[in-house]
Order: structure tokens, then sequence, then C-alpha cells
């Protein structure tokens, strides 16, 4: 028993300093990714291909002078950040990263703690991360700090809703709040994508909203706010929001991954994991085909992190009432909508086969004018 | 009233409910994006890989000896009266017997300085020379002072040295493009 | 040496209770103490995250995770977001005539005593630990609950809140000819 626990308690600590160093070159592939959309190269100094760029910013971060302005709330000036990097950190612990380790015949999932309300609990911590923002902005004693704030607070409350609405299409599809029993009913390649097009595209545009990412940076737009929320903070303060920002990135590409493209399930699962166990037996094969699982998710996270960066040095950002306008008039009637025909089509008994017709009009909406212009100018 | 041929004309037509979703438009833009992404990148990584700034770039002075290693200059005036900054201030000495291989001309700068910190590389210096002795160098930079006294130089800086002779690389027009595509092409390896 | 004893005896789950409650009462005296809206609204918060801790104890995670997407999520957001935009300021604050005091710590020290004086004289029903359902504030227990037994009060909650919302959309419409800005 005291093994396990060890052994949990590794697993735990690996999550934890998973989401804080990816979290950290997250910062460095913004920068390469920004500097490739950009045909340049990027920072390459630091090291072999600029690898050692994020120790270099995070040293100079904490050298830097820490200011605190003399009308500001004191103590709330210092919650805000750390407010902000809690909730940040406290969501990981819910995400199944893997299957499960066998040690001594016992079954230890990699996953921080397995709870029944699993994807409640990202809600919940995610919908308090707005506070760390809040809180951070107000205490600024700055009127650019406050806009920044009070942006940040509307766009969360706005885009939680339709997030909310697209999860529930889900959870009437598994049947469950906790993500491993859903990421377990996408075994092999029985994906949600196939299943929930338009829930995933909501879903998409929603955590891009809750990570005050462009198109949805309004709190920190620059060329409106100064720096938004943390005009008045530098030095380590400033740099566990940029953080923190980095880290929900990772937390929200692997809830997507896990919701939506099956977590750790990959197409010939079960074929690898026969071949395994016959190789090198039961338990031994098992952790293997485990950590093939881990390996799996965590391209899939990158893939989306990827995707996070690439549509900020894509998209320009949204005008105020536009953000509003879609969070309200478009996301929350299409969640509905999609809601609806989840129920209709878990009820019709062919939910794939819906699914895929939903797939196949929103692929045409994509790319039918596309090639209406092209066949114009030629 | 058209002016060019490359401006482009904006379609405002309605959109389309397909068009209104924005998703063909941010499709497209990704598309754009990830096309620059795989690239290739323009970057020149300057301290290490330096761009040639052709042969006519005016840089850091140079007072030139003739081929047998006399001085040119003969501390005429003309490129101090010719400087727009006034940058060039010279002290004429006689030449004695004795001097002829260090010297071309009976009358040379005794003291030649030039205050870098005045100068705006402008070239009418060289152009004002009458005995082809001054010039901006294609190939070098003024490098960067700290402190003032650094800033006037002297001939202990400006003369040339026998041994690390310039030469301009290109003075016709045809040399010059034969040159830049050498290169662009040294760049591009 | 009874404390001492009694500290030794004490289980983890007896420690996270008096840690929880001891923040929860800060929280709770720290809304009505600080001056400053903003500060209220914090520990307010506080409270709702540290009563979501006495749910979790009592293994109601939804209701736990609801509590804190709710109030703690939403509410308190909408709450702080208000008083941001009223910008009320501490030294706007002048303490109430002598009387309107007295009077209300009469009040509350009535309402106090009636308080402590109820809580004294109810039976407070002991559950046994053995056949107690552990399952009982889970999602599902909860979910087949109100579906089947409270159907009805349920749903016309929700009916409640649809005219909440109309009536929402009807005060925030612009009326003809009504500029905002």
């Amino acid at each position: 028993m005291e093994a396990v626990l060890i052994i949990k308690g590794i697993i735990i600590l690996a999550i934890f300093a998973l989401s804080l160093g990816i979290a950290a070159y997250e910062t460095y592939f913004e920068r390469v990714v920004a500097a490739y959309i950009q045909d340049r190269v990027g920072p390459d100094y630091a090291g072999p291909a600029g690898i050692f760029q994020p120790l270099a910013d995070a040293g100079k971060l904490f050298f830097k002078e820490d200011f605190i302005p003399a009308l500001a709330d004191k103590s709330l000036f210092i919650l805000g950040p750390s407010l902000a990097m809690l909730t940040a950190l406290l969501t990981s612990a819910v995400i199944p990263f893997g299957d499960s380790f066998i040690y001594e015949g016992q079954k230890i999932l990699v996953q921080g703690i397995e709870v029944n309300i699993g994807i409640l609990w990202v809600f919940g911590i995610v919908s308090l991360g707005v506070y760390g923002i809040l809180i951070g902005g107000w205490s600024s004693n700055n009127k650019y700090s406050l806009y920044g704030a009070i942006r940040a607070a509307s766009q969360n409350i706005s885009y939680e809703l339709a997030m909310g609405l697209a999860i529930i299409a889900i959870l009437m599809m598994t049947g469950s709040l906790s993500i491993r029993s859903m990421v377990e009913a996408q075994h092999g390649f029985n994906w949600n994508i196939f299943y929930q097009p338009l829930g995933f595209i909501i879903f998409l545009t929603c955590s891009f909203a809750e990570c005050n990412r462009t198109p949805f940076d309004l709190p920190e737009s620059e060329n409106e706010l100064v720096a938004g929320y943390h005009t008045e903070y530098s030095s380590m303060k400033l740099g566990l929001y940029l953080f923190s920002e980095y880290v929900n990135m990772f937390i929200s590409s692997a809830v997507i991954a896990s919701l939506y493209f099956g977590g750790f399930n990959y197409p010939g699962m079960d074929w690898v994991y026969s071949k395994f166990t016959s190789i090198w037996g039961a338990t031994v094969g098992h952790n293997w085909a485990t950590v093939i699982g881990i390996c799996v998710l965590m391209a899939k996270i990158f893939f989306f992190i990827f995707l996070f960066m690439w549509v900020r040095w894509t998209l320009p950002r949204f005008r105020y009432d536009q953000l509003m306008d879609l969070g309200w008039k478009a996301l929350i009637p299409l969640a509905v909508l999609n809601m609806i025909i989840t129920a209709a089509a878990q009820l019709s008994g062919k939910p794939l086969w819906i699914g895929l017709i939903l797939t196949l009009i929103i692929m045409l909406v994509i790319f039918l004018p596309a090639i209406k212009k092209r066949t114009v100018k030629a | 009233m058209q002016l060019t041929n490359r401006s482009k004309k904006t379609d405002k037509t309605a959109l389309t409910l397909a068009e209104k979703t924005y998703l063909p438009g941010i499709a497209a833009g990704l598309g754009i994006t990830l096309k620059h992404f795989f690239s290739k990148k323009v970057t020149i990584r300057y301290p290490e890989q330096k761009r040639y700034l052709g042969p006519i770039f005016r840089g850091h002075h140079i007072l030139k000896r003739d081929e047998e290693g006399r001085e040119r200059c003969t501390a005429c005036g003309l490129c101090a009266v010719a400087c727009p900054a006034e940058a060039i201030s010279m002290i004429a000495g006689e030449r004695v017997k004795g001097e002829e291989n260090l010297y071309r001309e009976e009358k040379y700068a005794a003291a030649y300085e030039i205050n870098m910190l005045r100068c705006i590389f402008c070239g009418l210096c060289e152009e004002a020379c009458p005995k082809e002795a001054v010039y901006l160098r294609h190939d070098k930079f003024v490098p960067v002072f700290t402190s003032r006294d650094q800033v006037i130089y002297g001939k202990d800086q400006l003369v040339e040295d026998m041994n690390n002779r310039y030469e301009r690389d290109a003075w016709t027009k045809e040399e010059m493009t034969k040159l830049w595509e050498k290169q662009q092409k040294v760049i591009t390896q | 040496m009874d404390i001492l004893g009694l500290l030794k005896n004490m289980t983890i789950t007896h420690w996270s209770f008096y840690i929880v409650s001891m923040l929860t009462l800060f929280g709770a005296l720290g809304t009505i103490m600080s001056k400053n809206p903003i500060h209220s609204v914090i520990y307010l918060i506080l409270t709702f995250f540290s009563l979501s801790a006495h749910y979790i104890m009592l293994n109601a995670q939804f209701l736990a995770a609801v509590n804190i997407i709710v109030y703690a999520g939403a509410i308190m957001v909408l709450f702080l977001f208000v008083v941001m935009f009223l910008n009320l300021r501490e030294e706007n604050e002048e303490l109430p005539k002598n009387s309107i005091l007295i009077a209300a710590s009469i009040v509350g020290g009535i309402i106090g005593i009636t308080l402590i004086a109820a809580i004294r004289q109810t039976q407070i029903e002991k559950v046994n630990p053995y056949s107690f359902n552990t399952k009982t504030g889970l999602v599902e227990t909860l979910g087949s609950l109100l579906f089947n037994k409270y159907l009805l009060p349920f749903e016309l909650v929700s009916v409640l809140f649809l005219i909440a919302m109309a009536g929402a959309v009807m005060l925030g419409k612009r009326e003809k000819g009504e500029r905002h800005f």
C-alpha cells in the first residue's frame, strides 16, 4: 500500500511539474511559432536553437524591480496574480493523462484524483480564474487595469454559458461527469468529434475566450488599454499572470483533447495492447501500453497548443460588441441547438450518422465559399 | 478615378450566411499563416552573418597612401570646407628633406582629425578631395564608442595601413551588379 | 491536559473540519466587518469556497461543484463587477447616528439569542455511520430524486427562472426613442 501511495504521489508531482514545464516552454514555442508565421527565426541564442530562452525570461522577470503603486490596495495587489496562478494549476488534478500503471497487482490511475464530478471541477475552477484578473485589475488603482478586469469578467461569464451548454451535449452521450469515463467511452477511434462537430467548434471558441487568447484577448488589448489588467504589474507578479495564461492554455488543450479527441485513446490501441502484453507479460505490457497512451495524449495536447498559437498569429482581435454578439447571439443559441440535435441523435439510435452529416455540413460551410470564389476568379 | 492598376477592388456585397459564420475566412487565414510557417525565413542573423552593403557604402574614413606608401593628402583643406557638419580639421606641415618617402606632396597634413560625433557620412569630403586622398570605406563601420575621448579620430586611426590596403570592390555600375549577384549567392549559402 | 488529549484523538477529518469551519467563520466575519465593499465581496467568496469544502466532506461533490460554479464563479463575479463599477470609497462611509446604532444592536442581539435558543431546543437527528448510504450526495442520487420525487417543484423552479429571464430581457430592452449612450 505504501509503495502505491508513493507512486500516486509521484504521478501527481509529475503532472504538476509537467503543467509548469510545458507552460514554461509554451512561452518559447509561442515566440518561435510567431516568428515562423512571420517569416522570422525567433529566439535562437540561449542554448541550442534557443531552448534555454524560458529560463532566461524567468531570470529576467525575477531580477526586475517588484513595484507596487502607492495608491494600490497592497494585499489585493499581491493576491491577484497568486489567485490567477493557483486557479490555473488546480485544474490539472482531474484530467486523466493516461490509463493506469499496474504495480504489485494494484491499478494506479495516471490522474490526480478520479472524482465523479471531474468536468464540473474543471468548469468551477475555470470560472474562479477570472478573480485573479478582476482583483488584480481593480487593486492596481488604474483605470486601464480596471477596464481590462471588467472586460475579462464579462467575457468569461458570457462564454462560460455556451461552454457549459456544449459540455452538456457531451454529458448526454456519456451519462457521467467524470472525465475518465468520458475518455473511456471514446475507446479506440470512437472519438466524440465525430458525434459533436458543432459542440467542438463552440467549445473551442469558448476555450479561446476563457484563456483570454487572441482573438478574444480584450482584457489585455495593448492598443486600447496600455496592457490591460496587468498594466501596473512588474517583475514576477507579471510573470505569474503571463504564466497562468500559458498553464490555462495547456489545461484547455488537455480538456479539449480528452473531451473531443479521445484523450489517451488512439486507433489500433487494442492491437498494441495485446501485442505488448504477449511480449512483456500482463503487467509490464500494460504499463508500456499506458506510456504510449500518455504520449498520444501529449501529442494531441501539443497540437491544440499549436492551434492556440496558430490562431493567435492569424486572427485580429474582436471588437467588444462583436465579442458579446458572438457569445450571446451566436454561440449560446448554437449550443442549445447542438443540445437538441444531440438528444435527438441519441434517441434515434444512430448518433454517428447524424454526427457525420453535421461534420459534412460544417465542412461545406467552411470550404464552399472558398471554392466559389476560385471559380469566379478563373 | 483609377490612378494605378495595383489598387484592389473590395467586394462590398452582403456576406452570405456561410461567410457570416466567419469560419471560411478563418480557415483561409489559417491556411495563409500555415504556408508562411513552412516558407523560407528571410532573417539574416546579423552579427554572425552580414549583408553586403554595396561597394558605395559610406563607412569609416580612410586617408589613402599611394603605391609607394606615401600619404596622398596635401592638407589643402577642401574637405574641411566641403564638410557640411564641420567635422574635419587639419594642420598643414611642410615636408623636409628625407621625408619624400612619407609624403607625396611638399605640403602634408601634420594633423588630420575627424569628429565622428559630427560626421554625417555624406561623402562630400570624398568628392571634394583633389588628390584622391580621403575616402569613406565601404567595408567597415565607425565602431560604437563609449566615451567622448574616443570620438575624435586622428591620423593614427585614419591613415591607410600598407599591409592591409583598402580597395574598393567596384567602381562602375556593371562591376557593382556583378558583385552584388556574387554576394547574394554568398549570403544565401 | 484534557484539551491536549482531545487534540491527540482528533482524526484528519476532524482537523479538516475545524480548519474549514474556522475559515468559513473568518470569511463570514470578514464580510460584515470590513469597511471596503470589495474586501467584503472577496471574504464572501472565501466563505462560499469553504462552504463547498464542507459539502465535499459531507460527500456531496455535486453540490460543492455547483456551489462553486454558480455562487463563487458567476454570482460573485457579477457582484464584484457591480461593486467595482460603483466605485464606493472607504472615506464616504459615515457611521450612522447613535440611536440607530443602539436600535440595531438590540435587534441583532435579540435575533442572536433567539437563534441560539432555537438551536439548543432542536433535536438534531443523529446519523448512524454504519447504515448511512454514502452515495446520498452524489450526482446520480440527486438526479434521480430531482426527476422522480421532486419533478414538479423542479420544473416549477425552471419556469420561475424562465420568467425571471424574460423579465430581465424586458427590462434591458431598449424602448422606442430611448438612447443609452
